[in-house]
């Protein structure tokens, strides 16, 4: 058990909580930051002062309450669709592995793999925009062919941590998956 | 290994007694299913098994005992021990709770009655001694399911019938939830019967129905039938042969209601098979079917309750004939704009001229014809409008045939604005390849080079000059025609796709979803609850609901889909060399 502080690959920095609920079952939950005030009142005066602007020289009001509404519901979409709180992977030896991230309103979603369908877990290299990041991923195992992967699962994606971060989480992972 | 054991939360609080249940073979996972209360006869217990077995085709078996001791019941353990050589098995649980705890312990027994492992430890020890023990032991996962949840979902993706040999058998998961659904015998007995056993399970106490369904279950069997009658009547009916003439084929293909009708007819017959739904997918084919055509009917007799209502119908029908007659004169006007300099261009006279009246005759015909109808337009509209008690879908499809009709003079200028255009485009490119000293070679499907006499470049290159001349009086034609042909594609393809939306919606599934969610699973979620120190892992098991758009996209009812073959590049590039465009699809062009 323990919390700690790493940073992601922006530099931003997010929080690793380990739980050990038994030898058999561990739990990793990677904490983003929680939405920034600042960043929402850049975003809101923006559109306000647009808005404000077309109403100078249309003189219509419409454009004002429809510049409240975007407001309040691009910041419903986003809490809900966009901005996740926390991203956890549940691995339970012998059973499998849960991932699931909860977004910011309070949404989940959940995929739970079976143990029979994975094959290992691994970090990768991936490039992504102008940069180079590691990430962690679950191999899938091709039902047919018992060595083929068929399909490899991402970890963590929202909150995407760095390598120091990600090797602890890998080493735990292997530790309890290679008990059964 | 670690032994995984399915614990239903029904059974949580039950009297001690025996574990019924099943192993899944090759995962090391037990299911229990019911614990069957002290007292009992072993003899009659194996009986009841046999039977339960036989019923539901089960590997039932006594998994091990239960006991949760009340006050007063002490010194059970040599008696559970002793139960294990009654109910001889490879493996005996022995599964015991405590009144004051909320964790399970779990000792394994092998045929001997001998410990192989012991999870709990009850001895007072030093808590390093404890770490040593345990990373020695085997262990124990509870996971723990609703049992009403995991019987009543279907998880997806859907596998119907008999799984290959050459597939990999069937995930742990899987089979579990086939086990619990499958053992549904097991969980009929409750605590009113006055049988020899007494169990515990999710419907202990009482069977669990609705006396509506049990009703409508009833109701269908004569239901069926007398729809069936009047089915084979309509289809004896469809087969006169009358209908098989070439004329009647081709219209009863091109008109939509036609085609809806027989769509409906189709869902009909799959409704009143008197055999019940064999597997998951038809089950639900066949309620989604039952329940768009009801609302379907229902959204009719909305439109008819309006349209017979302060006759709305004479209304409609007033200002029909207005309306057909403005859209003539508009048109009439926009003739005799072309005939003049339309947009300040210089077309050429003559042509233009042509054009021109030939196009106003034809216009003069249809005034006449509608005229002609008038008097009838309210009747029609009157016996049109009856056919709402088919259901929306089928009103809608006449009003796309009516659209159709109305606007037949559209469609005839449209076609002779096109085969002109067209004609003139590919006389244009065949003599633009001879002005080049080329031909086209149709065995070789290309283009080679060729020898002209000089005469036949000579009017080769005359004619060249005439078409290219004449092309914008008859492009400006064509290009008046399109646009108002393709508004009214546009108002059909938007009738037809409603028409489609409610035939193919799935209503059922997506209300299923909504209400019940369980009934339909992608897969499971699993929490970990609260645990004790030195109690085995406790997880408890919930149903992941399937996403709205892979409910949709799941049971989404085939049609004879209306949308358009073409691509939008496709269409612009018809248009562009004037090749005709309709809005229905031609069935023997096959589409992916």
């Amino acid at each position: 058990m323990g919390d700690d502080a790493f940073t992601d690959i922006n530099g931003k920095s997010i929080s690793l909580d380990c739980q050990s609920h038994s030898s058999l079952c561990r739990e990793f939950i990677v904490s983003s930051p929680k939405v920034s005030i600042g960043k929402v009142m850049v975003y809101t005066c923006c559109v306000w002062l647009v808005a404000y602007a077309v109403f100078f020289f249309t003189e219509n009001t419409a454009v004002l309450s429809s510049a409240i509404l975007i407001t309040l519901v691009g910041m419903m979409l986003h809490i809900h669709f966009v901005k996740v709180d926390h991203e956890s992977l549940l691995v339970v030896g012998s059973l499998g592995i849960q991932l699931s991230s909860s977004y910011a309103s309070g949404r989940e979603t959940t995929t739970f793999i079976e143990r029979s369908k994975i094959k290992d877990i691994v970090i990768n290299e991936a490039i992504y925009m102008h940069q180079i990041i590691y990430y962690l991923c679950v191999l899938l195992k091709e039902p047919s062919e018992p060595n083929a992967v068929s399909s490899v699962v991402p970890l963590f994606q929202s909150s995407k941590p760095r390598l120091n971060c990600l090797e602890k989480v890998y080493r735990s992972c292997q530790e309890v998956l290679s008990k059964c | 290994m670690v032994l995984k054991i399915f614990f239903p939360q029904c059974c949580n609080r039950a009297d001690s007694g025996l574990l019924v249940g099943r192993w899944i073979d090759g995962h090391d996972s037990a299911v229990v299913l019911a614990v069957v209360h002290y007292p009992f006869i072993p003899g009659q217990v194996k009986l009841y098994i046999q039977q339960m077995q036989a019923q539901s085709g089960v590997e039932l078996t006594v998994l091990g005992s239960w006991s949760l001791p009340k006050d007063g019941q002490e010194g059970m353990e040599s008696f559970l021990r002793d139960l294990s050589t009654i109910f001889p098995q490879e493996r005996w649980l022995q599964i015991s709770r405590e009144t004051g705890k909320t964790g399970f312990s779990c000792d394994i027994l092998d045929q001997n009655g001998v410990a192989l492992q012991k999870v709990k430890k009850k001895e007072k020890s030093d808590g390093e001694e404890e770490a040593d023990d345990e990373e020695e032991e085997e262990k124990v996962i509870f996971v723990h399911y609703e049992q009403r949840k995991v019987m009543l979902s279907q998880l997806h993706p859907v596998e119907n019938g008999v799984p290959d040999s050459e597939t990999a058998p069937p995930s742990e998961l899987r089979q579990m939830f086939r086990t619990v659904a499958r053992s549904q015998p097991l969980f009929f007995l409750d605590r009113y019967d006055d049988g020899p056993l007494k169990s515990t399970h999710w419907q202990s106490e009482g069977r669990e129905g609705s006396i509506i369904v049990e009703l409508l279950k009833q109701a269908t069997v004569p239901l069926c039938l007398l729809v069936g009658w009047l089915l084979s009547l309509w289809t004896w009916f469809c087969n006169v042969r009358v209908f098989s003439l070439l004329p009647f084929r081709f219209l009863s293909s091109k008109l939509s209601s036609c085609v809806q009708l027989s769509y409906r007819t189709e869902h009909v017959r799959t409704l009143s098979s008197s055999r019940p739904a064999a597997g998951h997918t038809e089950f639900m084919r066949k309620a989604n079917i039952v329940v768009s055509l009801l609302v379907d009917v229902a959204l009719g007799l909305l439109l008819i309750s309006w349209l017979y209502r302060d006759n709305h119908i004479t209304m409609v029908a007033n200002t029909l004939v207005p309306a057909a007659d403005r859209v003539a004169k508009e048109l009439e006007d926009l003739l005799q704009w072309l005939m003049g300099a339309p947009a300040g261009l210089k077309m050429n006279r003559a042509l233009d001229q042509v054009l021109g009246r030939f196009f106003l005759y034809h216009i003069h015909l249809w005034i006449s014809y509608i005229h002609l109808m008038s008097p009838f337009v309210e009747r029609i509209l009157w016996y049109g409008g009856l056919s709402a008690c088919l259901g929306l879908t089928f009103a809608l499809s006449l009003l796309s045939d009516m659209v159709a009709l109305l606007t037949f003079h559209i469609y005839c200028f449209y076609v002779y604005g096109a085969r002109l255009y067209c004609l003139k485009i590919y006389g244009l490119s065949s003599l633009w390849r001879l002005f080049r000293g080329k031909k086209w070679n149709v065995l070789r499907q290309r283009v080679d080079s060729c020898s002209y006499d000089l005469d036949q470049l000579f009017i080769g290159t005359l004619l060249f000059t005439v078409l290219l001349f004449l092309l914008p009086t008859t492009a400006l034609y064509y290009l008046v025609f399109t646009l108002l042909r393709l508004v009214v594609v546009l108002v059909q393809g938007v009738v037809h796709l409603t028409v489609d939306f409610i035939n193919s919606f799935p209503l059922f599934a997506v209300c299923l979803r909504i209400c019940r969610p369980y009934r339909l699973a992608e897969g499971v979620k699993f929490r970990v609850l609260c645990e004790e120190p030195g109690t085995a892992l406790h997880l408890l098991m919930e149903m992941n609901p399937l996403k709205c758009n892979t409910v949709v996209h799941t049971y989404r009812m085939p049609t004879y889909s209306c949308y358009p073959k073409d691509s939008w590049m496709g269409l612009v590039k018809k248009l562009f060399v004037g090749e005709l465009v309709y809005p229905w699809r031609h069935k023997n062009t096959k589409t992916d």
